[in-house]
């Protein structure tokens, strides 16, 4: 059923198209830097710094996040860019498995973003953060499972996308409402209670929560982590096996 | 022996049945041709042979493997040429089959070879580390043909596949294939509507509104049509008509605006013709047989008007919309 050289050329296509396409690699990098400089220096001057960080460090795990949402989801979206210019064809009548084709996508789409995760830790020192290297390698590990959930999210999405024109259906009601609503750029305990129900089903606000744990150690809530660590890994591990089995499943569907 | 055999194959798409009781088997290291006008149904089955789509009813084998039970071994067996283009334009030539060879699961040393072997066959050695996207039309359809065939398929099916480009370029396609057929031994399935590519076919078997009227070799379909065809423009065809059915005792067949006569020797007739119509001739024109003249006779129409009735466009859209819908 999972068969590895197809799963590895695939991954291998993503990673080569990923680091030749250059405008796809600043584009996603611009956005989290633009935040964090622009918008979060603003910011920074209307809020005053509370408990010993500023709004920029607040805002950072939440950065993370949105780089891996973005990433996951464009990632995931190649599958409606490889039916439109019909490469897909040429992996649906190879001989593989339609799973192999969703993981080799997943794994793929999971390291373009996981690497992406880390470049922007690079911004790190301009932010007065200090970071340990168990912090490091604790980020990457929740990155490689954030990425891995969402990145199944959209081909889950993509394999019932029939064409470019739902793409922007898509960012404008799935990817920002998911930004918005999970604690990336403003702490979600004080939103409205209809709100706060939809925080609590986003994939992503576990994800970024698992990040101010490794990120805002010590900090209490409303800027600090809202669940334990342990239910943010377990929620989205979860969810990244549902996801992941529904995408399989969506993809094997034929007439 | 036959390669491919299929029984009372039919697809249908909602209200619309693209293929309707298909039945034919090809053998091996023929070159099989389908003929017919755009919406015949033509991409459909070969869209169910290569286990892209499911049947409604009936069934299709190739190599002895079942399309619906056995579409893995199916697939290993077969290489495919689409309409539409599938290459990756963002990898190099080299990429692309090195994709291929891995999906197909070749041999890692076997693969380097086969891949330099296939880039020799189809001319394109130099090209081997440029990106898809600086190729032209022409060159893309030989990249594919190579890919096709770089797993060994014992069929390779050709869906259109000089279809978009000039004229010259299918020329050397046609080269290529024809070439291909005597170095490996392979069975080629092909689809088209140009009349000029199917007379290359050993066998064609012509389809229209997905069924197939007529199946034999291009001499046999030809021989349908009884002789020559005069092509006759006058000051009034329909007296014209009926002169010639006073005279001459033959039936003609006004279209596009003049009248299509049937006869032996037309050469001899022409002089004949003239001298004994009453009415101005504006032009004639002789033809020997071709394939539009059989699909002419099977069905009353042309298979060029096809291509520009708006109707078959419609068919065409909603089953490639559907085929999309349910991807």
């Amino acid at each position: 059923m999972i068969q590895f050289r197809p799963i590895y050329v695939i991954c291998l296509r993503e990673f080569k198209k990923f680091f030749r396409e250059k405008s796809r690699l600043l584009g996603t990098l611009a956005r989290p830097v633009l935040w964090l400089f622009v918008v979060g220096n603003g910011m920074n001057s209307l809020i005053r710094p509370q408990v010993g960080f500023s709004y920029l460090q607040f805002i950072f795990p939440g950065m993370i996040g949105m780089t891996i949402l973005f990433s996951s989801i464009f990632s995931s979206i190649s599958i409606v860019w490889d039916r439109e210019f019909g490469f897909m064809k040429e992996m649906l009548v190879a001989p593989i498995s339609r799973v192999s084709i969703v993981i080799g996508k997943a794994i793929s789409g999971t390291f373009i973003s996981v690497a992406q995760a880390v470049i922007i830790m690079v911004l790190i020192p301009f932010l007065g953060i200090h970071l340990t290297v168990l912090q490091f390698i604790e980020v990457v590990l929740v990155s490689i499972l954030v990425s891995f959930c969402i990145t199944s999210l959209g081909i889950l999405i993509a394999a019932r996308l029939t064409s470019f024109d739902g793409f922007n259906i898509i960012m404008n009601f799935l990817v920002m409402p998911m930004l918005f609503l999970s604690g990336a750029m403003y702490p979600v305990t004080s939103l409205p209670t209809a709100l706060r129900y939809l925080t609590h089903v986003n994939p992503l606000t576990y994800g970024i929560d698992a990040f101010k744990h490794v990120l805002l150690r010590n900090s209490a809530p409303p800027l600090g982590p809202e669940f334990p660590l342990a239910v943010d890994l377990l929620v989205v591990t979860i969810l990244a096996f549902i996801m992941i089995i529904l995408a399989a499943l969506s993809f094997r569907q034929k007439e | 022996m036959s390669i491919i055999s299929v029984n009372n194959l039919t697809k249908k798409f909602k209200t619309l049945t693209a293929v309707d009781g298909v039945s034919f088997s090809v053998n091996e290291g023929e070159v099989f041709g389908f003929l017919g006008p755009n919406g015949a149904g033509k991409t459909t089955t070969i869209n169910i042979l290569c286990t892209l789509h499911l049947p409604t009813g009936g069934e299709a084998s190739i190599a002895g493997y079942d399309c619906v039970k056995r579409p893995d071994e199916v697939r290993s067996s077969i290489g495919l040429i689409f309409q539409d283009t599938t290459l990756d334009t963002g990898l190099t030539a080299y990429e692309n089959l090195k994709f291929h060879a891995y999906l197909y699961n070749l041999d890692r040393k076997l693969t380097e070879k086969r891949i330099d072997e296939m880039l020799s066959v189809v001319e394109l050695t130099n090209r081997k580390h440029d990106l898809i996207k600086n190729f032209s039309g022409g060159m893309k359809r030989r990249l594919e043909i190579a890919r096709g065939l770089l797993h060994y398929p014992r069929v390779l099916f050709l869906d259109e596949p000089t279809l978009g480009l000039d004229p010259q370029t299918r020329n050397t396609i046609w080269d290529f294939i024809t070439t291909l057929r005597k170095q490996e031994k392979i069975t080629v399935f092909m689809t088209t509507h140009y009349m000029e590519e199917a007379e290359n076919c050993d066998r064609i078997a012509i389809m229209d509104h997905g069924k197939i009227i007529a199946l034999d070799t291009p001499e046999n379909l030809k021989r349908l049509v009884h002789g020559d065809t005069i092509h006759l423009v006058t000051e009034d065809n329909e007296k014209a008509c009926a002169e010639i059915a006073k005279t001459f005792d033959i039936l003609c067949h006004a279209e596009n605006g003049g009248l299509f006569i049937e006869t032996e020797k037309g050469e001899e007739f022409i002089p004949r013709l003239i001298h004994s119509l009453s009415i101005q001739v504006k032009s004639v024109n002789l033809r020997k047989p071709t394939l539009n003249d059989v699909f002419l006779k099977l069905t009353g129409r042309t298979i060029r008007d096809d291509v520009l009735s708006d109707d078959k466009e419609v068919t065409r859209e909603f089953v490639r919309s559907h085929r999309r819908a349910q991807r």
